[in-house]
């Protein structure tokens, strides 16, 4: 059988499907022509010039003439006549197996998935008996059985196509038996019969229809193939037996085989860019809008406050700034053509073997600042304007062939959540081999010399073992630490450290805050730690910038910071860290907006 | 490993064996009207009760398929009614051609729609929207009607490939190539639309995933963490509706064989139920499971190669 999917959709599809579709240009062509092919259907006999089945010899193959529009065919059947009574049947017969299929596949899924149990075992069962073998095959066998009838043939198949059905409706039905409101409906007295018909019913609808108008189009085809192999009730005609009439005269006239090809192409495509048009429109209204930038801070107004900027103190660091962030812009281009900015003008320095900690909450435009340094951010994103100056390079704007020299080698990244970030189909030595043979241009053997001191380094306990295992044989903590020894892998000069802490355990946090440490003083890299938690800032950082909103509201050395934040935002996230300090309230000055 | 593959030959068997007792339950209820319709309406009762008896169909049901169950397994699938010739004689003969076509617009299927699926979602816009168009008219127009389209321009009008006909690989491969060409690319549009499309959506999913950014923070270039990454985990959930779609590669090559009058197990198929030849029938239906089930294996095998956390489930 063919696989359909069809996306479930919740059931906020209130708005009537059809006045949607209505405003669809492939929807209304599509919803025409079926129209036209179902009045055919309907009335088309009654249309008809001819008795379909009326033969003449001196008619045989006549070409198109104004008695004849359409010609005659090879027993000088009036071919128009027989094209008009071959749409009720062909339409009838996939009727006949769209219901079936329907009843059986919708009833069986809803008590399957409903009431599981036995029921729900046999007719998955089944469902896979049914589709491991070919349609067609079974038909044939069927045919050796009851002989020659469409309306058997449609009766079977229909039972065929039912698992589209079942297995639909099955989905929908396990993902809503137990929410809450169908708990609720449960306690409150409804009978099952109503809770099914009133919550259950109305979310696998939508899906439903649409799913029926792809199976409507594979039963149009599949009998008319079974017809034209010759295969039908030849006395009836249909679609395709006037297509196996005009391919046994294909040589003499080509013609003939046009119309029913018309007909049974044109209805099944008519039928799948139906069923694609209303997924089409379902998708839009169920599209939650923009949520794809969860962390993007929508602020309408342009003002830009300005920055609380703390003197260097006498412990700073002064050496040679290797990441100079001006004026950074960060934007989403909308699909309307307007740009929402995550990161609105932020400006920052790393000097050599420095530790800039960037605090905020989440959606304050922090990650996406560091991934605009890295040049990898998310679909849709890009540096508006400002500039990245990496140890005299432009970044911002930067090809693909600037960064190829930088990523890894230069400036590297230690991701938040670290299983997500390994690669489950790749063991994770070879995640680390790959990046240092082709950054490094080292041997195989000598990059996973290296990969296993590394793994060393970063306290692994079994480096040979972790190094074969795959990422899901590992725990969290373990997968960080093999993402660190990723990151510095390749020596960088600048290291980027996305929460670096946030997704382990309370036990492994410090643990792995000392490791970045080390290695960050062993190696004496510069680097740029995202963080939400001044707790890790007072640990490692020499120096910290607090976004809120897209921009740097206070910036300085911590110790300064520490003793006397200015800003409020910044107060409020120091208090939430100081077991003493008064009490937690909502944090100062966030914009609606941006919550 | 082992353990994975023991479990998934063990459910392939049980399957082939309850799609015996079913067709072998429904072909041969018909009991004493099989022998009635083989000797046509004017045979007197007598004759027909005679035949039935000669053929062993007045027999309970349960021991007539015992009886062709022991032999099955042997490969005897008994003869046919009405030539006498071996079941399995015929199928092996015509095997070859059914699995020409069918194994090659598979192959032909899995490289053009992982070309296809993953150029969609990596450059996106109007080479993704031409290649979206092309799915839906893939999947719209019936395969048959693709062949016949193919008939008519390639053999009929520019006569670059014979229209009909079977030459075998062992007597001339370029000619084998000639006759089975058209047959498989009209049996892969339909498969090659339906993939594509799971391609393109799986390899959108993976380039989503956060090892993408982690591994390009390493140096990698986008096209080698696609070709080496994306393209193994999008390939899972490709390979599995594969599967599905190379059932429906035999049922569409029923009609294509037709169409070419190519001699393979489909015009096998299609001469039997036209007789009524219960046996031979019966014989395809056993052969067409086991060739879904050897395929449903190769193609686990593949998902278990591509993803070390199957070999787990």
């Amino acid at each position: 059988m063919t696989e359909l999917t069809t996306p479930i959709a919740p059931a906020a599809a209130r708005v009537s499907l059809l006045r949607r579709l209505l405003r669809n240009p492939v929807g209304v062509v599509s919803l025409a022509f079926l129209a036209i092919v179902g009045l055919v259907a309907v009335i088309g006999s009654a249309l008809a010039p001819y008795d379909p089945n009326l033969a003449s010899l001196q008619l045989v193959l006549a070409p198109p003439s104004p008695d004849h529009i359409l010609g005659a065919d090879s027993a000088g059947r009036d071919v128009l006549s027989r094209l008009l009574a071959a749409t009720q049947i062909s339409i009838a017969a996939a009727l006949l197996g769209l219901v079936v299929a329907l009843v059986v596949g919708v009833t069986a899924g809803l008590i399957a998935g409903y009431y599981g149990g036995w029921f729900d075992q046999v007719s998955s069962w089944f469902t896979g008996l049914v589709m491991a073998l070919p349609g067609i095959v079974v038909l044939l066998a069927a045919r050796a059985v009851v002989g020659p009838s469409v309306w058997y043939s449609m009766l079977i198949f229909g039972v065929l196509l039912s698992p589209a059905y079942f297995r639909l409706v099955y989905a929908a039905v396990t993902a809503v038996k137990n929410e809450l409101y169908v708990d609720a409906a449960r306690v409150s007295g409804l009978s099952d019969l109503r809770i099914i018909a009133r919550h259950i019913l109305s979310v696998v609808r939508a899906p439903v229809i649409i799913q029926s108008a792809i199976i409507a189009g594979i039963a149009i085809a599949i009998q008319s193939g079974l017809e034209f192999l010759g295969l039908g009730d030849m006395s009836v005609p249909t679609w395709g037996s006037m297509l196996n009439d005009g391919f046994s005269n294909i040589y003499k006239a080509p013609l003939l085989m046009l119309w029913p090809s018309l007909a049974i192409g044109l209805t099944c495509m008519a039928l799948v860019l139906l069923a694609n048009a209303m997924r089409d429109e379902l998708e839009r209204s169920v599209r939650p809008v923009g949520r794809r930038r969860r962390r993007a801070a929508a602020v309408v107004a342009e003002e830009r406050p300005a920055v609380v900027v703390h003197a260097d103190d006498a412990k700073t660091r002064t050496g040679e700034v290797l990441l100079s962030v001006r004026d950074l812009v960060v934007g989403y281009d909308k699909p309307d053509g307007s740009l929402t900015r995550v990161v609105r003008g932020v400006s920052l320095d790393i000097r050599r073997g420095e530790v800039h900690g960037l605090i905020g909450e989440s959606g304050s435009g922090k990650t996406q600042t560091a991934f605009a340094v890295l040049g990898l951010l998310p679909a849709g994103g890009r540096v508006v304007s400002g500039s990245i100056g990496f140890d005299g390079l432009e970044l911002a704007g930067a090809g693909e062939k600037v960064y190829r020299g930088v990523r890894g080698s230069r400036i590297a990244y230690v991701p938040q959540e670290p299983m997500s970030n390994l690669d489950g189909a790749f063991t994770i030595g070879s995640q680390l081999v790959e990046p240092m043979r082709l950054t490094l241009g080292i041997s195989k053997a000598e990059a996973k010399e290296r990969a296993l001191g590394l793994l060393e380094r970063v306290g692994i306990p079994n480096p040979k073992r972790t190094f074969a295992a795959y990422p899901h044989e590992i725990s969290g903590g373990m997968a960080q630490r093999v993402l660190i020894a990723g990151a510095v892998s390749c020596d960088p000069e600048l290291l980027i450290a996305d929460e670096p802490t946030t997704a382990l355990d309370v036990t492994v946090q410090a643990e792995v805050l000392d490791l970045v440490r080390d290695l960050q003083e062993e190696r004496q890299m510069g680097l740029l730690l995202v963080t939400h938690n001044f707790g890790v800032v007072a640990d490692l950082c020499d120096r910290v910038s607090v976004m809120q909103s897209g921009l740097i509201v206070e910036t300085g050395p911590v110790r300064s910071i520490f003793a006397h934040a200015e800003h409020p935002y910044t107060q409020s996230l120091l208090d939430a860290i100081l077991e003493d300090g008064p009490a937690r309230g909502a944090l100062a000055g966030t914009p609606e907006v941006a919550r | 490993m082992l353990q994975f593959i023991l479990r998934r030959l063990l459910s392939g068997v049980v399957l082939v064996f309850v799609i015996t007792v079913v067709a072998f339950s429904l072909l041969y209820a018909g009991g004493g009207d099989i022998a009635r319709r083989i000797l046509g309406q004017n045979a007197t009762q007598d004759i027909v009760d005679r035949k039935a008896a000669e053929l062993g169909l007045t027999r309970p049901l349960w021991e007539q398929y015992g009886d062709w169950f022991s032999h099955a397994v042997t490969g005897d699938f008994g003869r046919s009614w009405f030539t006498g010739q071996l079941v399995m004689n015929g199928v092996s003969s015509r095997l070859a051609v059914t699995l020409s076509i069918v194994i090659g617009a598979t192959l032909l299927a899995a490289i053009v729609s992982v070309f296809l699926g993953v150029l969609a979602a990596v450059r996106g816009g109007a080479v993704d929207r031409v290649v979206q168009v092309g799915s839906v008219l893939g999947f719209a127009i019936p395969g048959f009607l693709i062949a016949l389209g193919l008939v008519i321009v390639f053999a009929i009008n520019l006569k670059w490939f014979k229209a009909t006909g079977y030459i075998p690989i062992t007597t001339s491969f370029a000619g084998w190539l000639t006759s089975v060409t058209l047959p498989i690319i009209a049996l892969s549009i339909g498969v090659i639309a339906t993939v594509a499309q799971q391609v393109r959506g799986s390899v959108i999913d993976a380039l989503e995933r956060d090892y993408v950014r982690t591994l390009r923070s390493r140096g990698l270039s986008m096209r080698r963490v696609v070709a080496k990454h994306v393209l193994r985990n999008a390939g899972g959930p490709a390979l599995a509706v594969l599967a599905v779609q190379f059932v429906g590669l035999l049922s569409g090559a029923v009609i294509v064989e037709q169409i070419f009058a190519l001699p393979g197990l489909g015009q096998m198929a299609v001469q039997a139920t036209s007789s009524a030849d219960i046996p031979i029938v019966m014989g395809l239906v056993t052969v067409m499971a086991v060739i879904v089930v050897i395929v449903n294996l190769a193609i686990d095998l593949a998902q278990a190669a591509l993803n070390p956390k199957v070999r787990l489930s």
